[in-house]
């Protein structure tokens, strides 16, 4: 089979060894809603990438072009053929009425695994998972963390070249999501490129490629670091929260507010920081800013004991989800769609 | 000052199988209490306790100085993970429902249950059924529902689950305001980067409460191994075969609970560097739960 144009690329060039697999320029149309729009996305053999964004982001959307699930409307899709995809769907992507060792083999047999390597390898990653003990009770009646595990467990367990994982890891206690983590890892150090949906913006700190997504669009992509860097503007803390006009750029984080200028902001200058106990990320930005704005208090406002502080990934995930909100003038939704 | 929820070695056992053991636990007006623990730990057992729905097998119950009753229920706001909204009702009309039944009886101190207005941020929304909205607005409405009687004491149950960082700040935000006003809250997450916005946390584990305080105080000097190497997936088989499970962060992998030389030992052949960190609240977390499991296993 040739790539149809838009379409997906599969046939000799795809089945060969890759160095991604993903989407580009990909739009899907959901009636006259845009659910992705442009979306460009790669990601490499034998490691994780983390797709996030909040619900209605098109995540899911992606995730199922990436499982070959829905075809795009425009754009093309590069990926390995069907067998060699493993999906969970959002929701852990199991049968309940099946046992843990039936959702397996089913699986397995789905696949055609040789039997006796479906045995080895689906009683390796249960054992591991801590499912051991649950082995003949059915999904249905699992807690939501071990479903979460049996749904991973499915999808990796004919190694395949790409897994896409919608949302493992949602409403998930922290113990079975270090096993989850374990299984992922497993999949990408086995040589997968692992494809994972999550709200939880720590987590995609761990991985190497993310994007991230907000109604259908791109906001940011490349590595944790890359997304941080490429924020606009500014982040400043404060105990209390502020007043005026820059209510609207500030929201709470750990007990504290994080006010966003964008820039060409007058924004109160970073200044004293030696009273501030700063780290080294925060002298480093406060150089920046000098060397950028000139020294403090020259915009011709008197200078502020406002800390700056250094944007991690979710300030920065944050900072674009705000700045779109801004830029449409929609009011305080606490939702994305 | 009587403490709005306070449980003294409170138990509760089911069968054989005991799932909170001797918890004390002391909540007061405006402070927010975050309560961690695993699947199983004893969470939800604790909270149905102290909102009247299941009796103690032993220890004490009180809330606002009296055991939990009809009256003691109508001044706690609860959220639970299902939300408890109506999904074929909007915003509006599920307020006007809760409000007709908190309302009937107005609670202690002749507190009026406020008219229903709905918060501006879901306005928007209001002639939207709940099974239509995006899930953060859907949060938004089970916050205003919950806080509509003026509740003292608000228990939310993995209140941010599956909502963008903008949406999870603003429902904080909400918590804050509630907070400042004097209610007090319990509030169960698995989301650690919210233990920055309690006043303390609670770490249970098996039913009890293994650690408590703020995250510096409950992780304390525990550490991790941190192992930077060109091929980590080497690393991370050598460190499984060993029975050092690591995590993997980008390309790093973090190894809880071994030495660097224990960890240096395990990697064998495999070229990287070996350094020690601070553990995060989750290491700690699962560190702290890890052990209560062998403990109790070995018991």
């Amino acid at each position: 089979m040739t790539a149809p144009s838009p379409g997906r690329e599969v046939g000799p060039a795809a089945t060969a060894v890759q160095d991604w697999w993903g989407t580009e320029e990909a739009c899907v149309r959901y009636g006259d809603k845009l659910a992705l729009d442009h979306v460009t996305f790669r990601a490499a053999p034998g490691q994780v990438s983390a797709v996030v964004g909040g619900d209605g982001a098109g995540r899911t959307t992606l995730l199922r072009c990436l499982a070959g699930a829905i075809a795009v409307d425009s754009g093309q899709l590069r990926l390995p053929p069907p067998p060699r995809i493993g999906y969970q769907s959002a929701g852990s992507g199991t049968y309940p009425d099946l046992s843990v060792d039936e959702n397996l083999a089913f699986r397995a047999s789905a696949y055609q695994m040789p039997a006796a390597l479906a045995r080895e390898r689906s009683g390796e990653l249960v054992e591991r998972a801590g499912l051991a003990g649950a082995r003949d009770r059915l999904a249905g009646q699992l807690s939501g963390g071990m479903r979460q595990k049996l749904g991973v467990i499915a999808a990796m367990l004919h190694q395949p070249d790409l897994l896409v994982l919608d949302e493992p890891t949602t409403g998930v206690d922290p113990v079975s999501r270090a096993d989850l983590w374990w299984l992922i890892a497993r999949a990408a150090a086995d040589g997968a490129a692992v494809v994972l949906a999550t709200s939880y913006l720590d987590e995609a700190e761990r991985a190497v490629g993310v994007l991230a997504l907000d109604n259908g669009r791109v906001l940011g992509s490349g590595t944790p670091e890359e997304i941080i860097a490429a924020m606009p503007g500014t982040l400043r803390v404060s105990d209390t929260r502020p007043e005026g006009e820059a209510r609207r750029r500030a929201w709470r984080r750990g007990g504290r507010w994080r006010i966003w200028d964008p820039p060409g902001q007058p924004s109160p200058l970073i200044t004293d920081l030696r009273h501030q106990n700063p780290d080294e990320t925060d002298v480093i930005m406060t150089k920046t800013r000098e060397e950028m704005d000139g020294p403090p208090g020259q915009l011709g406002q008197p200078p502020q004991a406002t800390p700056a502080v250094a944007p991690d990934l979710q300030d920065a995930v944050t900072v674009a989800i705000l700045a779109r909100e801004l830029a449409a003038g929609q009011p305080e939704g606490g939702g994305s769609r | 000052m009587t403490a709005l929820a306070q449980c003294v070695g409170v138990s509760r056992r089911f069968g054989d199988f005991t799932a909170v053991d001797g918890v004390d636990l002391q909540l007061g007006p405006g402070e927010v209490v975050g309560l961690l623990g695993a699947n199983g730990a004893g969470k939800t057992t604790l909270i149905r306790m102290l909102l009247g729905l299941l009796a103690t097998s032993g220890g004490q119950v009180l809330l606002f100085g009296e055991p939990p009753s009809r009256r003691t229920r109508q001044r706690i706001g609860y959220v639970p993970q299902t939300l408890g909204l109506y999904d074929d009702l909007t915003p509006a009309e599920n307020l006007a429902f809760s409000e007709a039944v908190f309302g009937a009886a107005p609670g202690e101190g002749g507190r009026q249950v406020i008219a229903s207005a709905l918060p501006e941020s879901l306005r928007p929304y209001r002639r939207t059924v709940v099974g239509s909205l995006p899930l953060g607005v859907q949060r938004s409405a089970a916050f205003a529902q919950a806080l509509a009687h003026q509740p003292d004491l608000l228990i939310l149950d993995e209140p941010t689950s599956g909502v963008d960082p903008l949406a999870r700040a603003r429902l904080w935000e909400t918590v804050a305001i509630a907070a400042t006003a004097g209610t007090g809250v319990l509030v169960t997450t698995h989301y650690m980067d919210e233990a920055g916005e309690c006043d303390r946390l609670m770490v249970m584990a098996d039913g009890r409460v293994v650690a408590e305080g703020t995250a510096g105080q409950i992780i304390g000097d525990a550490r991790v191994s941190v192992v930077e190497t060109g091929s980590w997936a080497a690393a991370f088989a050598a460190l499984e075969a060993a029975g050092l499970p690591a995590t993997l962060v980008g390309r790093t992998l973090r190894v809880p609970g071994a030495g660097p030389a224990d960890v240096r030992r395990a990697l064998g052949p495999v070229e990287a560097s070996v350094t020690v960190a601070p553990a995060t609240l989750e290491e700690r977390f699962f560190e702290l739960t890890l052990t209560s499991e062998r403990a109790r296993e070995s018991a």
